[in-house]
């Protein structure tokens, strides 16, 4: 039992290779399906163990910590680790009826190893608790993130691909450098172990250029406003089963590491009392909700409007982060998971509109509320998520977010929630309305997706409205969470 | 001057501003990926000069010798070396898949292709 927290890592890493190895057809795609599956019970268990034992450490290799590479589980990271095996667990059975789709038969295998390599380095990056380790996991889902953007059927994947390679190298770089100033500050690599000694140097000025290294960085994987620039293109032309599963959880899990920095190992004290960080955040969190909001109104392509979409909803979980309050952490970590089911979702019914009309133009939709009915109404049902409609996730994050904002009297952000949301309210409304009221310009009839592909799309949307309404587990455990980050509580 | 001591890590600042700059300046694909390289370059540099202990002899064990330098920031450079060289072949393989594509390596012409910004 206690070696479960390495086992989540492993298991998908050492499917990557296996998958390279058997021949193509449906032996890689169940062999992935399975890792997902098995990593989705592993990721529960360890919630329950995490409830009943608190926080869990487990020494790799035997080499007690800080010596050796610590794994370390609290809520934080348990919460999002659940996060991955689910929207992982849906989207690769989703994956086989569209990738025979959409990529090439002799690149299957190759396909499903690099889907379980990005899987297994986001997995690591939420399981360790050593800094440098970060790094490797991060790099490891980044490459693999590179590759299976540049599959898509458009060449401009592979331009995109390739922005994001360069852009993606600089940050996890300056992340590197980051970690390398902490490390010759205090000569350990372990974050409790750089959590107790780092007050020791702070406010020098190598922990501030640390900081700002690290901060920059992070924030150029999670595609805070301005440094979202690789991500629209990114989104767009990657394969559907691709765009659902890096935008669900790819920069969700770099929000975390961005919380697990400014809390767990700097300290609120630290990185929100003695630096501006908390000012600088907030502010950039701001203009991105409301500029990336403002872009998506009048984008051509459903994809690139939900990817600008991603972008305003970062911007909402880094403004929860950035309140440094334990409410405003709260619905930080709760938009994490939320917004993971919510673009989960919208990104695997439109994978479904690109299965059957080949495209996912906007102009492309028109007719497709009566020819695609379950398609659309699943797309309908995670729009309202994403605008925030009560008895959805999206509407409870927000309501922690605007509670948030208000309990430290920021009428002005609660106002720039509501404008953002308002707007989402525009896009979203601008597809169901050329999706139902306006006539398909061709005569043949588009059929509706395969079951194949409708049925892990629908348990998605499903899971919006069930963690809408029962929000026991998420909401508990992010309160949880964010009471142990802040040093509260127990 | 004091500073010029620590002239290891003038150097890491200088290739690193001239990695960024290549970075951002150049429109060819492969200079961008030569200044990604010497951007990384920068930061390894900086992790070795990191592990020097005055007087501290190879970290190797030997007779005789009772400082060390400090190994660990070698070892972590080496996965990052690792790591950089797998991004450049990663980078270089999307380059040949564009020439293919498009005919052109040049940033400019891909956006004109494309009507893209």
């Amino acid at each position: 039992m206690e070696h479960l927290q390495i086992l989540i890592v492993l298991i998908p890493l050492l499917c990557a290779p296996i998958c390279v190895l058997l021949p193509g057809g449906r032996l890689p795609w169940a062999l992935a399906t399975l890792a997902a599956w098995t990593t989705l019970v592993l990721a529960l268990l360890l919630l329950g163990r995490i409830e009943s034992e608190g926080v869990l450490s487990y020494a790799l290799g035997n080499w007690a910590p800080p010596i050796g590479i610590e794994y370390r589980l609290d809520y934080a990271n348990g919460l999002v680790q659940l996060l991955l095996a689910t929207v992982a667990s849906v989207v690769l059975p989703y994956s086989y009826r569209s990738a025979r789709r959409e990529i090439d038969n002799d690149r299957q295998p190759g396909f499903y190893a690099a889907l379980m390599l990005l899987f297994a380095g986001l997995m690591g990056i939420t399981a360790t608790g050593d800094a440098f380790n970060v790094f490797v996991f991060l790099e490891i889902s980044s490459l693999s993130t590179y590759a299976l953007l540049a599959l898509g059927r458009d060449r401009r994947a592979l331009t995109s691909a390739f922005r994001y390679l360069i852009m993606g190298t600089v940050g996890a770089t300056f992340f590197l450098i980051g970690v390398g100033l902490l490390y010759a500050m205090t000569g350990t690599l372990n974050m409790a172990d750089l959590a107790e000694r780092l007050p020791a140097v702070a406010g020098t000025r190598t922990m501030d250029t640390a900081v700002a290294f690290l901060v920059v960085g992070i924030c150029l994987k999670l595609a805070l406003f301005p440094l979202h620039l690789w991500l629209p293109n990114a989104y767009t032309y990657a394969p559907s089963a691709v765009t659902a599963m890096v935008a669900a959880i790819s920069t969700k899990v770099m929000v975390y590491v961005l919380i697990r920095f400014l809390y767990t190992v700097l300290g609120a004290d630290y990185s929100f009392g003695q630096l501006p960080l908390a000012q600088v955040l907030m502010v950039l969190a701001v203009i991105g909700m409301l500029t990336a909001s403002a872009v998506a109104l009048n984008q051509p392509n459903a994809k690139r409007l939900l990817a600008y979409s991603s972008i305003a909803q970062v911007g909402y979980m880094v403004l929860g982060l950035s309140l440094a309050s334990t409410l405003g952490l709260t619905a930080s970590l709760l938009h994490m998971f939320n917004h993971g089911l919510i673009k989960g979702a919208l990104f695997l019914a439109l994978g479904c509109v690109f299965f059957r009309v080949g495209s996912t133009d906007v102009e492309r939709l028109r007719g497709l509320g009566r020819a695609m009915p379950w398609t659309m109404a699943a797309f309908v049902a995670g729009g309202l998520s994403l605008i925030g409609v009560p008895l959805t996730v999206g509407f409870v994050s927000k309501w922690y977010l605007v509670l948030a904002a208000l309990d430290q009297g920021w009428w002005a952000l609660v106002i720039a929630i509501l404008i953002s949301s308002l707007l989402s309210v525009a896009y979203i409304w601008r597809l169901v309305e050329i999706a139902y009221f306006q006539p398909s310009p061709s005569r043949d009839i588009t059929r509706e997706a395969p079951l194949a592909l409708l049925i892990p799309t629908w348990i998605l949307v499903l899971a919006n409205f069930w963690f809408g309404i029962d929000t026991r587990l998420t909401v508990g455990v992010a309160e949880q969470a964010a009471a142990a980050l802040l040093g509260v509580g127990p | 001057m004091i500073s010029l001591g620590l002239y290891n890590y003038w150097i890491v600042i200088g290739l690193m501003m001239v990695g960024l700059y290549v970075m951002i300046s150049r429109g060819n694909l492969i200079k961008k990926i030569v200044g990604l390289n010497i951007f990384q370059s920068a930061v390894f540099i900086m992790y070795i000069s990191m592990g020097v202990v005055e007087g501290g002899a190879v970290p190797i064990l030997t007779d005789g010798v009772t400082r060390y330098s400090n190994p660990l920031p070698h070892v972590l450079i080496l996965t990052a070396i690792v790591v950089g060289v797998a991004t450049t072949a990663l980078g270089l393989a999307l380059v040949v898949r564009i020439k293919e594509a498009y005919g052109s390596v040049d940033e400019d012409d891909l956006h004109r292709m494309d009507n893209d910004f």
